[in-house]
């Protein structure tokens, strides 16, 4: 663990959903250059952590703060301003690609903000200005690479609806990192992978954080991937966060097992 | 399959007595005036329609045999019949010849469908067919404008074919424009007709109130347009599918009132007469110009003709509408368009990639509103006087149709469509009261055969590899 200043802070977060509190009280922080695991049983308020840290919802109470040049307070930005400014990008549970556009294009949409600026607001662009096309030409550039990263270099003139389960994940979390963000929220990357795109995931995933130095949070049943990756776990049950902690620790923690593994002290299920 | 026979009679039996419970009243009888003093009377159409159901048992018999794989019989028939139709025959109306005719051929194409399919399928899979597809589509657009650049020196040119042509275009630029709306950004409108009235009335009061020209007018129209789009989008771009699709109905409507209402401005219903025609150069397209200019035909020192006017109408929208296709095609490369068609994939994912979904369906709106208004103040032009009545509803559902059928995001198609949808009612006006039972089956047949438009193929905006051309890939 490095005792970098934290790049993402939830403080207080708590989610209320008419008589339903999903999430009650919890705080934790995310280091840059670290990756952190949420675990906890299904329904214990995960996925609503990640969707008040990424906009989708609006917080009861709590303050999330994400460091970057200046303090972004998350909860009271507008969705959009959240990957747009303080860049925070995610990835969904259900894959959320353009099924009908191409994997090239899915990851120029993602390089759209960077685009728009130097095509003028489509207007140089629209006179064929070079500043536009030099720009064009970095952000393929920056495609390709990402493309060649996960293997999908040959499709990319491809659907991104027809690639193959395992690829549309792999394509997922490339096209959230052309958003150059600092912070990546992934939700469940490994559901539904073999194990051996799995063990590929799990690769992926320690580059960008040694490569390209950001921060990421994940949510993740699998816990092959979240022990061997994660730098610290955030353990959730029933809205609360009931331990946290380096992966070993928590492997031990009475609570952690009694929660999430359950009470008879057997094999950490694998989905 | 003999076994199947007594259960297809049975069926076609079934369907002709629908047909004939449903036909009985609305073919059966017909009101005719028989003067002012007696008022309505019925006339009895009965041969009409047992004609009608007799065609209607036998194209049930054949399609039921196409469907249970008995093609060849079916064929047989619907050679029969469509032989039939062609048969001097004493019917009632030519309508009757036309409709035994066309059940035979449903019945021809229901028959030879499945080879047809078939050998597309093969075509379309093998990379010769790939690239030939890519090739043709490519070239059949250069060919498509090539014709219709030549078409008023043609022999054909007609006044009825040059106003026809001209009443295509102007349906071809709208569906142009709203494919950006519809097709890319995925934005359902209903009521794209509000800005085309707009940009009408934007020329029509400008020309006659303070005396502008149609060229110093087209941008300002444009602009009028563009900006009742944006007052429109601010406040129902939040909403989704369905319900913005009922709230550019309302906008639509409210627009068309207003024009209705708004008696000082508009002159109401009565609508607004003597609009200047476009000008070139400052020539007007007349007999006799008004003081202080010349005509058209003074100035090239030529005969005048009345065709004049008309060809260059027709030359000034196939340009305008040229240079929507052109913007629409420039836009989709651009970092918008790919944002339009994103957020017609995915809202949910454009927003958590930091793109303001507002902003992009805004742009979408408003350049869709602004073609809508440059093709509404050529349509004042051409028609000289303009009232309400002509920006009713069914003029944006017949744009939609267009766009829809012609396959969503597809420029060719869109074209097509106008052709077909447009086109067909004016070519079938001797059928008379028929005509649109012609329009309502050519919109059936393209929904069944061809359920995403004419044309569904989407080329990418941009590639990584270069297509291969020839050879296996």
């Amino acid at each position: 663990m490095t005792d970098a200043a934290p790049l993402i802070e939830v403080e207080h977060l708590t989610m209320r959903f008419g008589g339903l509190l999903a999430v009650d009280d919890v705080s934790f922080s995310g280091k840059p250059r670290e990756i952190t695991a949420i675990i906890g049983p299904n329904g214990a308020g995960k996925t609503t952590v990640f969707n008040c840290i990424t906009g989708f919802y609006k917080p009861t109470i709590g303050r999330l703060t994400l460091r970057g040049e200046r303090d972004y307070l998350l909860e009271r930005m507008l969705g959009h301003e959240i990957g747009q400014q303080a860049k925070v990008a995610r990835t969904f549970q259900n894959i959320r690609l353009f099924p009908g556009m191409t994997v090239l294009e899915n990851l120029m949409v993602a390089q759209h903000n960077k685009l728009m600026l130097a095509s003028g607001m489509s207007v140089f662009g629209l006179l064929g200005l070079g500043s536009y096309r030099a720009a064009e030409a970095a952000a393929i550039d920056k495609a390709r690479d990402w493309l060649q990263r996960i293997g999908l270099e040959v499709d990319a003139d491809r659907p991104a609806g027809e690639l193959p389960y395992g690829a549309q994940r792999r394509l997922e979390i490339a096209r959230a990192m052309c958003t150059d963000p600092r912070l990546l929220c992934l939700d469940e990357p490994a559901a539904g992978l073999n194990p051996r795109e799995s063990a590929e995931l799990n690769q992926l995933l320690v580059s960008i954080r040694e490569r390209e130095g950001v921060g990421v949070l994940l949510i993740e049943h699998d816990m092959s991937v979240v022990m061997q990756i994660s730098d610290h776990v955030v353990v959730l049950d029933y809205g609360r966060k009931i331990a946290e902690g380096p992966p070993a620790e928590m492997q031990r923690d009475a609570s952690v097992i009694r929660a999430y593994l359950g009470t008879d002290e057997g094999e950490a299920p694998s989905a | 399959m003999v076994g199947r026979i007594p259960s297809v009679l049975k069926d076609a039996a079934l369907t002709t007595f629908v047909a004939a419970a449903l036909g009985f009243f609305i073919v059966g009888f017909r009101t005719v005036d028989v003067g002012s003093t007696k008022g309505l009377s019925f006339d009895y159409q009965f041969v009409d329609l047992g004609i009608a159901l007799v065609v209607i048992f036998f194209g049930r018999v054949g399609l039921s045999l196409a469907a249970a794989g008995l093609p060849w019989p079916a064929l047989a028939l619907g050679l029969a019949m469509a032989a039939i139709g062609t048969l001097p025959l004493a019917m009632p109306s030519s309508f009757l010849h036309w409709f035994v005719i066309l059940g035979g051929i449903l019945i021809i194409l229901r028959a030879g469908w499945p080879w047809a399919n078939r050998w597309l399928t093969v075509a379309r899979h093998s990379p010769s067919g790939t690239v030939a597809g890519q090739a043709g589509a490519k070239w059949f657009g250069a060919l498509l404008l090539a014709a219709a650049l030549v078409m008023p020196f043609t022999p054909m040119a007609d006044q009825k074919t040059m106003d026809l042509s001209v009443l295509i275009l102007t349906y071809v630029m709208l569906g142009w424009g709203l494919n950006i709306v519809v097709g890319l950004a995925g934005l359902l409108d209903l009521g794209y007709v509000a800005f085309y009235a707009v940009g009408a009335y934007s020329y029509a009061l400008f020309s006659t109130q303070l005396g502008l020209g149609f060229w110093a007018v087209l941008p300002i129209a444009g602009a009028m347009a563009a900006s009742f789009g944006l007052l429109l989008g601010f406040p129902v771009l939040r909403l989704r599918g369905d319900y913005l699709a009922i709230v550019t109905l309302g906008f639509g409507e409210i627009i068309r009132l207003v024009i209705l209402n708004w008696f000082d401005l508009t002159n109401g219903p009565a609508g607004i007469g003597s609009i200047p025609g476009p000008t070139l150069f400052g020539a007007v397209f007349a007999e006799t110009a008004p003081a202080g200019k010349q005509t058209f035909a003074e100035m090239m020192g030529i005969p005048f003709t009345g065709s004049q006017r008309l060809v260059f109408l027709y030359y000034i929208i196939l340009g305008l509408a040229l240079v929507t296709n052109l913007f629409a095609q420039r836009m989709r490369r651009l970092p918008v368009g790919r944002a339009w068609e994103a957020l017609r994939e995915d809202e949910t994912a454009c927003r958590a990639l930091g793109i303001n979904p507002t902003n992009t369906k805004l742009t979408a709106f408003a350049v869709g509103a602004m073609f809508a208004g440059f093709a509404g103040s050529f349509f004042a032009a051409k028609q000289r006087f303009i009232s309400p009545e002509s920006f009713t509803f069914i003029e944006s559902a017949i744009i939609l149709a267009i766009v829809v059928l012609g396959g969503m995001g597809s420029q060719i198609g869109v074209v097509l469509a106008a052709v077909l949808l447009i086109g067909l009612p004016e070519w079938f006006r001797d059928l008379g009261s028929y005509r649109m039972l012609a329009f309502g089956l050519a919109m059936v047949l393209i929904m069944v055969f061809r359920p995403r438009g004419l044309i569904a193929h989407r080329e990418p905006s941009l590639r990584l590899h270069p297509v291969r051309r020839g050879g296996a890939p």
